[in-house]
């Protein structure tokens, strides 16, 4: 399966999926331009990665920041890795960051997946 | 050439620190990003106040690049300009905008802003909740409709808001969201 590695920049996030290695993480900053469009073929991704997945997931969100139409997306990508059988979720936040920790929360509300919160 | 001087002077007596007129796109909202960020920096800003600036600035400049351009009179597209401005005060932050929106827009906009100002904080946090989860996906515009909400939850302010007839089809909205520096306790 391919192997996405996309460099972050100044207004979207780093991105690894590599199945191989079992790194599966986003991390930097969510503010593109159109979010629809930057997350279309991490979603694409996940849908065949659900095909046959490896017997552990673990996802890594590093967010320093995301706009709200990014969080709509994180919640999609959520929403599909709720359908993958053990999966979990690292959500990390910086310790004086409690508005990136909240929202880690309230993601961890909407779907049926475990989050572990680390700090950075 | 007084107009020069008159623009420094409502600059300096309201304490703006930024303000950009003209058009908006996502090349210009990451470079006052970038201004206002460093400005922050340089004066050595609480990392907290920061992010909730940040956040608010970013919402409010991809509120104006979304939505300027469906702005049309008689079938033909009008270029309007729109005005974003960071005033700082010793206890707080003001981020302003400003852009003309079609006068059909004006309720919708009303009664969603005055519905968010309704709301205390865990009444928003349900509604943004509420927002993201209602299974339709972005906005034609690439929107979530969670702008207006989000910058409410940053800020811990209610937001204000004014429509100003400008004489056609549209009004001019003015949008100033606060947020206070040196808060003590964590609201």
């Amino acid at each position: 399966m391919e192997v996405i590695n996309k460099e972050g920049t100044e207004d979207t996030p780093k991105i690894i999926l590599n199945r191989n290695d079992g790194i599966f993480e986003i991390s930097g900053r969510s503010l593109p331009e159109d979010s629809a469009d930057f997350y279309q073929p991490i979603l694409d991704w996940l849908d065949k990665y659900s095909g046959s997945p490896n017997p552990e997931t673990v996802f890594v969100f590093k967010l320093e920041y995301f706009n709200t139409a990014s969080s709509k997306l994180i919640l999609d990508i959520l929403s599909k890795l709720e359908t993958i059988s053990n999966t979990r979720i690292h959500w990390y936040f910086h310790e004086d960051d409690e508005d990136m920790e909240e929202a880690g929360t309230e993601f961890s509300e909407l779907v049926e997946v475990p989050f572990e919160f680390k700090t950075y | 050439m007084k107009y020069i001087y008159e623009l420094h002077r409502t600059m300096t007596t309201r304490k703006l620190i930024l303000v950009y007129e003209g058009e908006f796109t996502q090349e210009i909202t990451k470079s006052v990003l970038a201004m206002a960020e460093r400005n922050m920096d340089a004066i050595g800003e609480d990392s907290g106040i920061k992010r909730k600036v940040f956040n608010v600035m970013v919402e409010c400049l991809q509120n104006i690049v979304k939505h300027s351009d469906e702005l049309q009179e008689g079938g033909a597209p009008v270029r309007h300009g729109a005005v974003f401005m960071i005033g700082k005060d010793d206890d707080k932050y003001l981020i302003t905008s400003g852009n003309p929106v079609q006068n059909d827009k004006v309720e919708m906009l009303n009664g969603k802003l005055d519905h968010i100002n309704s709301l205390d904080k865990e009444g928003l946090k349900n509604y943004y909740k509420e927002v993201i989860k209602s299974n339709k996906g972005l906005s034609e515009k690439g929107g979530a409709g969670l702008g207006f909400i989000d910058m409410a939850r940053k800020s811990g302010q209610k937001l204000q808001f004014d429509f100003e007839p400008m004489g056609n089809d549209f009004s001019f909205f003015s949008l100033k969201t606060v947020i206070r520096r040196n808060v003590t306790d964590s609201e």
